[in-house]
């Protein structure tokens, strides 16, 4: 075995291409461990753990360790990632990379935007984000770990300026068709959806599309906008905006609970067009209920939410783990299933220095391998930016916790137009041994069964 | 409230993770990638801070505006200690504050040569004893004297300066007559010729151009900047263009003003291609210093090198200075010299690169890019990436080769932390040993300390 550990100061590159780079290094026969990742404490515990010697760095240095069966192979592995680093990078490296703006500043003055997609590390999110406000430009933060009082200085220069601040934290919108973050391909209609909860509002938005109900545009807010501290400031702006744009019918605004005297004062806003409203909490319709409300709102029928069956067997009194990349999901089935331990892997605390689950599934692998018993309950969301071939990595874990006689159940998220393709995805995690359900509230409901729980 | 984003076709701004891009990419949404890189180190905090204050973005764009705005007239020649009441035995010099001992080679040797210039020694050796005694000796940055100098800049009362005046704000700035290139007091020579030069210079060229632009009236260095940068000048090491301009200008005036000097004032003059520096340097103090305690503002107003450091002034930190060590300069050598023979980094002559002139204005310059080491397309790539960290493009110092592009104007503190890009500066060097004069000429990078400090500092103000 030979070990090739170096740090490079001062080289970055994003979290999701070096997770593709450590990912293709480690294919190959010859490498027994890779890793190639920002030198951050997390990322520098998990190059030690695997017994690499790395030297002192910081997380603004890149770190590369890489384990091969021979001096020969680490030689050859090393210039491999010598070419995926080059050809990861925007422009392809040299001159071309040189002419490229270096801030979101730069680029709006070059180039006529509508709107800008920030998700730099979440210490760097909010300069981009000034810069995107003072062009006059509308902006969707994906990152998250954005301190809460420059979320709120940025709302308030957003609001003065007729702009708005999507996010931080927010992991999906749709503006006139296109899709950002993590986007289903959604068909165009009169539903126009505010969210502070990016995959509360994939799972609304995606049964509409399965039910043949379109979307006009969806504007996340981000999952704190309507706390106390930041009063929906956006969530009331996004209202009014929707209430004034002409494809817009009816207007649904999903969350988790608010804030009670937030939610007095969105409830107040006079808007022209019906709301409603999917606050996800104890004694609230959950979210496929609210969808199927909408649906009667607009007289169209509900249909039967596809489900795929399995023979999962019955495991009266548990343990149910329930593995989410979705928070409003997690949080959602966590309720429906009233009993066992739930996990939100997109939770800032496992996304520090590091991909969304949704996209880089290795933590929650690693925690389905570990189940011996009982049910497991988990979500896989597709659409634009998730993870290409979810089942490639997932249906192999599903069908070793099968095996080994745990039940699992998953809710998958998507819509037909999905380049993932929700029926073959489907289809895949069932032969894996899955049921699998496109309603989450179903999925829970499923999983409460096998548990025994009332 | 109507949102504009919902109006028409989405185009994107993508910075960040490149799968959110290539997520845009393929349902064929128009981008534009931002190239970001985190930035320099220990500087996320404050740059938040900073961007976060509700004073920065107006106090920017009214601090370069009036940068911008700035009408430098040339309006008087006169002797400094008349018009900066300097008294003998005090010297301006270049750059931020700096004492004898810590004072280089060149700024000792320009420092013994004004000594002598001004009879205060009979001998080198005289003049350093003195100067070392601090006897009777005041030393001052001529900064805090709306004054500039290239090289060591030492400025003494019997030289005369050029007086600018900024026909829109009002201010005033003073540089002195330039020496021409080779052994000269500003690189640190102190022979004799240097001296009589120096003589000469104060009762032959100073008078004459006196009273030359008194018949002419006030010389608009505005027009003649944007025109000579249209004629292939940068206006930091290439001042060809320009010179021949003012020669143009002042030339009949000072026939009549004085038949008699007027073939050697005009052939000294025409000697130096360098001789409009001073007037350039000094129109852009003026527009650097309107632009002066803007509260909130993390523009630039000032970078200059004493030989030893490299410091800053920003709008929003009065007249505070962020020092570093300066760098030697990359570039080639006259003769017989080589980076052995170099000097740290000196001269106030970055005031044309606060101003948008010098390496940020490199691409109007191909005549010299070979001179300080390079080729075109590396000419145009320092002026590209000086966009990256100005706040405006000049409405009149254009480059013709970019499109008739405004120059980039108004380094922003927070923009260099960001791209960790350090201004681009153009530069004469000078000998490390006094009494040498100038070795070569070559780029030069500020140390990014200066821009990191000072951008803490905006945390507090």
């Amino acid at each position: 075995m030979s070990d090739l550990v170096e740090v490079r100061a001062g080289v970055y590159h994003d979290s999701v291409s070096l997770m593709r780079v450590s990912q293709a290094l480690a294919a190959r026969t010859d490498v027994e461990a890779a890793l190639v990742a920002m030198a951050t404490e997390l990322n520098v515990d998990l190059a030690r753990d695997l017994g690499f010697a790395v030297p002192a760095a910081t997380g603004g240095d890149l770190l590369v360790a890489i384990r091969a069966s021979g001096d020969e192979q680490l030689e050859q592995a090393a210039a491999e990632l010598d070419r995926l680093l080059t050809a990861g990078s925007p422009g392809g490296g040299s001159r071309a990379r040189d002419q490229l703006p270096r801030t979101t500043r730069s680029a709006s003055r070059a180039w006529d935007a509508t709107v800008a997609l920030v998700s730099v590390p979440g210490e760097h999110a909010f300069v981009e984000a000034c810069d995107a406000v003072e062009a006059g430009l509308s902006v969707m933060i994906f990152s998250d770990n954005v301190p809460v009082e420059l979320e709120i200085v940025l709302k308030d220069r957003a609001r003065d300026r007729g702009v708005l601040v999507m996010g931080p934290d927010c992991g999906t919108a749709v503006i006139g068709g296109a899709g950002l973050g993590f986007a289903n391909v959604l068909r165009p209609g009169p539903v126009g959806v505010v969210a502070a909860s990016g995959t509360g509002a994939q799972q609304v938005t995606s049964l509409l599309d399965l039910a043949g109900v379109g979307v006009s545009h969806l504007l996340g807010v981000g999952g704190r906008d309507l706390s106390a501290q930041v009063g929906g400031r956006s969530t009331k702006q996004a209202l009014l905006a929707l209430d004034e744009d002409p494809a817009t019918e009816l207007i649904v605004l999903v969350s988790k609970p608010p804030a009670p005297e937030v939610a007095a004062a969105v409830q107040e806003q006079s808007l022209a067009k019906p709301v409603v409203r999917a606050l996800l909490g104890p004694g609230q319709d959950d979210l496929t209920t609210t969808v199927e409300k909408v649906l009667g709102a607009l007289g169209v029928p509900v249909p039967e939410w596809p489900s795929w069956a399995a023979e999962n067997p019955s495991v009266p009194g548990g343990p149910l783990r329930g593995l989410y990349s979705g928070g409003t999901l997690c949080t959602e089935a966590a309720l429906i299933a009233g009993a066992g331990e739930f996990t939100d892997f997109g939770d800032d605390e496992y996304t520090r220095g590091r991909a969304h689950p949704m996209i880089d599934p290795a933590l929650r692998l690693e925690a389905l391998a570990a189940v011996e018993s009982g049910a497991v309950l988990l979500d896989v969301v597709l659409g634009h930016g998730a993870d290409p071939d979810p089942a490639a990595s997932l249906a192999p874990a599903v069908a070793g916790a099968c095996e080994r006689g745990v039940a699992v159940v998953v809710a998958l998220v998507g819509t037909e137009g999905d380049p993932q393709g929700l029926r073959s995805q489907a289809a895949r995690l069932n032969e894996a041994g899955a049921a699998v359900f496109t309603s989450n509230a179903a999925a829970a409901r499923h999983a409460r069964l096998l548990i025994g729980a009332s | 409230m109507t949102l504009s984003m919902l109006l028409g076709e989405p185009r994107v701004i993508t910075v960040g993770a490149s799968v959110l891009g290539e997520a845009l990419d393929q349902q064929a949404v128009p981008r534009a990638p931002v190239d970001w890189r985190p930035p320099l180190p220990g500087t996320p905090a404050a740059l938040a801070r900073v961007l976060a204050d509700p004073r920065r973005e107006r106090a920017n764009a009214l601090a370069v505006g009036r940068l911008l705005s700035a009408r430098p007239r040339l309006v008087d020649v006169r002797p400094a200690r008349d018009v900066l009441g300097l008294e003998p035995g005090t010297f301006f010099h270049a750059g931020p504050p700096v004492t004898w001992e810590r004072a280089s080679g060149p700024m000792r040797g320009a420092l013994i040569g004004a000594m002598l210039f001004e009879g205060l020694a009979d001998s080198p050796e005289e003049a350093e004893r003195r100067l070392a005694a601090g006897d009777g000796i005041t030393l001052d940055s001529c900064h805090h004297h709306r004054t500039v100098g290239p090289m060591a800049g030492v400025v003494s009362p019997s030289m005369w300066m050029l007086e600018v005046a900024d026909a829109e704000h009002g201010g005033t700035a003073y540089c002195s007559l330039n020496e021409g290139l080779g052994k000269v007091l500003r690189y640190g020579a102190y022979g004799s010729e240097v001296v009589e030069r120096l003589r000469w210079m104060g009762e032959v060229l100073g008078p004459v151009l006196q009273a030359a632009l008194r018949r002419t009236g006030p010389l608009d260095l505005r027009s003649l900047i944007a025109q000579a940068l249209q004629m292939g000048d940068e206006l930091h090491n290439r001042n060809r263009a320009a010179t021949s301009l003012l020669v143009r200008e002042l030339a009949p005036a000072i026939v009549e003003a004085a038949p008699e000097r007027a073939a050697e004032v005009l052939r000294f003059v025409n000697g130096n291609d360098h001789f409009f520096l001073n007037a350039g340097m000094a129109a852009a103090k003026v527009s650097a210093d309107a632009a002066r305690n803007v509260p909130g503002s993390s523009l630039v107003v000032a970078m200059a090198r004493n030989g030893t450091e490299f410091g800053i002034q920003v709008s929003g930190l009065g007249d505070r200075w962020f020092t570093g060590p300066a760098g030697v300069p990359d570039g080639l050598y006259l003769g017989a010299y080589g980076p052995g023979d170099a000097n740290p980094d000196i001269g106030d002559s970055t005031i044309t690169e606060t101003v948008g002139l010098g390496g940020f204005a490199m691409a109007a310059a191909p005549a010299i890019v070979r001179f300080v080491g390079g080729d075109v397309p590396d000419a145009i790539a320092a002026t590209t990436s000086m966009y990256e960290i100005t706040l405006a493009e000049h409405p009149a110092y254009q480059i013709p080769g970019l499109g008739f592009r405004g120059t980039p104007v108004g380094i922003d503190v927070t923009l260099v932390a960001r791209t960790g890009l350090l201004p681009v500066v153009n530069t004469g060097i000078a000998g490390r040993v006094a009494g040498t004069g100038q070795v070569g000429a070559g780029l030069v990078t500020p140390p990014a300390e200066v821009f990191t400090a000072a951008l803490q500092a905006l945390t507090q103000a």
